[in-house]
């Protein structure tokens, strides 16, 4: 059976700005969990420890959202994110007092050895391990599947490719894929966690799972960064009628996706001039909503905001230099 | 000493130990006479024999059986390694500088506290990001008070090498830490990024400070400014990329005030590329702090 996880209260942080409610996770995951969604992650945005000033405050502690997930999941497991570099090992310690039990570690997809001290400590506390590669688009299947073999022999139990900028088109995931499966064998499973920002993630994802993925990520409502991620409940559908088990309910999660999850969100991720940007310069992302506030403080063009993120080659992380850049082309307009 | 340079030993033959063995050979406070390493097909080793200084591929056990001990040793290694050595050194008199995140003696960044441990056993220099923003830091908590201050440090991938790699929480906490006891503010968070884009860009470093909603923005910009001019002088290639900028933003249930500084390092080219800034600011300040070092013991002796 494929094993689907919901990013709605991790990846969704970012569409909502990090102002998450007890209330909303609470409520999310009671519909999830009805549903058969078997894992939901729950973090900030930008992982464990996102809290900041350049990725923005969050407004609920994530330690309480995980605890509140926790408390109000009856099936589904909860698992959380976190990014090297930006939230560290005791993080990761906290989250599964408060009940985590699976554990999510990013880095751009050409810099897997800083993950190893995380994948060590999560594999020693018991907690079952995912690896994420992010921005996959950047690098050639043969690279990817070098990193992911870091990420595996460190602990990883499951490798995504994960196409952050949601710049990957259909055989590009298959190719990943399947080079990650030859090469991890038995050793870790393959997953794959899209983006809409060339409207590709539920096709995306069916061409991952055909390619041998055993995880795919999603979330409800398409609620994610940037156009948001492959939406759960289109995807369950389409896997119905592919004969592709996935132990979820198509009415109840798309019941769940209606009533519950959009109430939630601030707004409907839309394929916008913006997301068509990012998908096609392949741009991470949460970048979007950074774009659109730097944008507006200093009166330029958000658009260009990120064509010039992806000349720049920012990677995940780097939301500051989006200051940076809107400052560079104020100055350019005068 | 008052005829001779101080004697210093480096401990560690990568990038890092390589990078200052440039600069230390151009002091004309100290004479660096070993560097000390492990691995026999050390690239570093080789130009230190070449530069005619005496090399060891039998590690710290080889130094501290010479009979003649160095004054200085600069730790070029690793936090584990340096924990390791540490006692050693103190053991057999020898004063450390440590460019690891050890964080065993007292911190120091040379424009904000370089006299501060003169008498110290061991001096740690945090971390690079640490370096290139703490004075930021202390910059705007000299002029206001600074109840958090959070930076981000982006890194070409290929300047982060195998230790900062393996360890990347010691580097995200002790540069907290340093934010927070040298720079001034209430609470201190660290954050690194590392960019693989080639070719390689050039360190860059964030810094983003909470300041009171009347705060003199003015007071707080000169400041900067000043501590910027201060920090080239052993950095050359540490420069402001824009004026520093006052925002109001989110946070919690209200909002506070902002200043955020962007700086970009670029490296004096010694023996890394320009673009190693994060490494460079590292081996200057290492500089820096052992030729102040040894000045301070030889006024002590009454030597200059």
């Amino acid at each position: 059976m494929l094993r689907l996880t919901d990013t709605s209260l991790r990846d969704g942080s970012h569409h909502k700005r990090h102002r998450f409610t007890a209330e909303e996770v609470r409520s999310v995951v009671a519909a999830l969990d009805e549903a058969g969604v078997p894992v939901i992650e729950v973090a900030h945005g930008d992982g464990l420890g996102g809290s900041s000033f350049t990725y923005g405050f969050s407004r609920t502690p994530e330690q309480e959202l995980i605890s509140t997930a926790v408390r109000t999941a009856k099936r589904a497991r909860i698992a959380v994110l976190m990014l090297p570099g930006v939230g560290v090992k005791d993080d990761i310690l906290v989250a599964q007092d408060n009940g985590a039990s699976i554990c999510r570690i990013a880095t751009h997809c050409t810099e897997a050895d800083i993950s190893v001290q995380h994948f060590g400590l999560a594999r020693d506390r018991g907690l079952e391990t995912v690896g994420f590669l992010m921005m996959a688009h950047s690098q050639p299947p043969e690279a990817l599947a070098k990193q992911a073999r870091i990420m595996a022999d460190a602990g990883c139990q499951c490798v995504y490719v994960v196409d952050s900028a949601g710049a990957l088109v259909l055989e590009q995931v298959a190719d990943r894929v399947s080079a990650l499966v030859a090469e991890l064998g038995d050793d870790a499973q393959v997953g794959f966690h899209g983006h809409e920002n060339l409207g590709l993630g539920v096709a995306n994802s069916v061409i991952a799972a055909r390619a041998g993925a055993a995880q795919i990520d999603g979330s409800v409502r398409r609620f994610g960064a940037g156009a948001g991620n492959t939406p759960l409940e289109a995807f369950v559908g389409v896997c119905d009628k592919l004969g592709i088990a996935t132990g979820v309910d198509f009415f109840a999660i798309v019941d769940a996706a209606e009533d519950v999850v959009r109430p939630a969100m601030p707004e409907e991720c839309l394929l916008d001039r913006m997301a068509l940007m990012m998908g096609y310069a392949g741009v991470y992302s949460s970048f979007l909503k950074h774009a659109y506030v730097q944008a507006e403080r200093y009166q330029v063009s958000g658009a260009q905001i990120l064509v010039r993120a992806g000349e720049r080659k920012l990677v995940g992380g780097q939301e500051d230099q989006l200051i940076d850049i809107a400052l560079e082309l104020r100055r350019e307009q005068v | 000493m008052s005829s001779a340079k101080a004697t210093a030993a480096i401990v560690g033959s990568g990038n890092i130990g390589t990078d200052l063995l440039h600069k230390l050979a151009r002091s004309s406070w100290i004479e660096p006479r070993w560097v000390v390493g492990i691995d026999p097909g050390s690239e570093g080793l080789r130009r230190a024999r070449a530069l005619g200084v005496e090399t060891t591929v039998e590690g710290v056990d080889w130094l501290l059986r010479q009979d003649e001990l160095p004054d200085l040793v600069f730790e070029a290694t690793s936090a584990a390694v340096h924990r390791a050595n540490a006692p050693r050194y103190a053991e057999a008199g020898i004063r450390a500088i440590d460019l690891t995140p050890a964080a065993i003696g007292p911190y120091v960044v040379p424009p904000v506290n370089l006299r501060a441990h003169l008498d110290a056993p061991n001096i740690n220099l945090i971390t690079c990001g640490g370096q290139a923003t703490i004075p930021i830091v202390h910059a705007v908590s000299r002029v206001v008070p600074v109840v958090y201050a959070e930076v981000v440090a982006s890194v070409a991938s290929v300047s982060a090498g195998p230790g900062t790699r393996a360890n990347i929480d010691e580097f995200t906490r002790t540069t907290g830490r340093g934010i927070e006891e040298i720079g001034g503010a209430t609470k201190g968070k660290a954050i690194i990024v590392l960019n693989p884009a080639d070719p390689p860009m050039i360190m860059r470093d964030t810094i983003f400070c909470a300041i009171p909603a009347d705060a003199d923005e003015s007071a707080i910009a000169e400041s900067v400014t000043r501590m910027v001019a201060d920090i080239a002088t052993y950095v050359p290639g540490y420069r402001l990329l824009n004026e520093p900028q006052f925002d109001r933003v989110a946070a919690g249930e209200g909002e506070i005030s902002r200043v955020s500084v962007f700086v970009e390092v670029e490296g004096a080219g010694d023996f890394l590329p320009p673009y190693s800034g994060n490494l460079d600011i590292m081996t200057a300040a290492a500089t820096r702090v052992g030729e102040e070092l040894v000045r301070s013991l030889a006024t002590v002796s009454g030597g200059q």
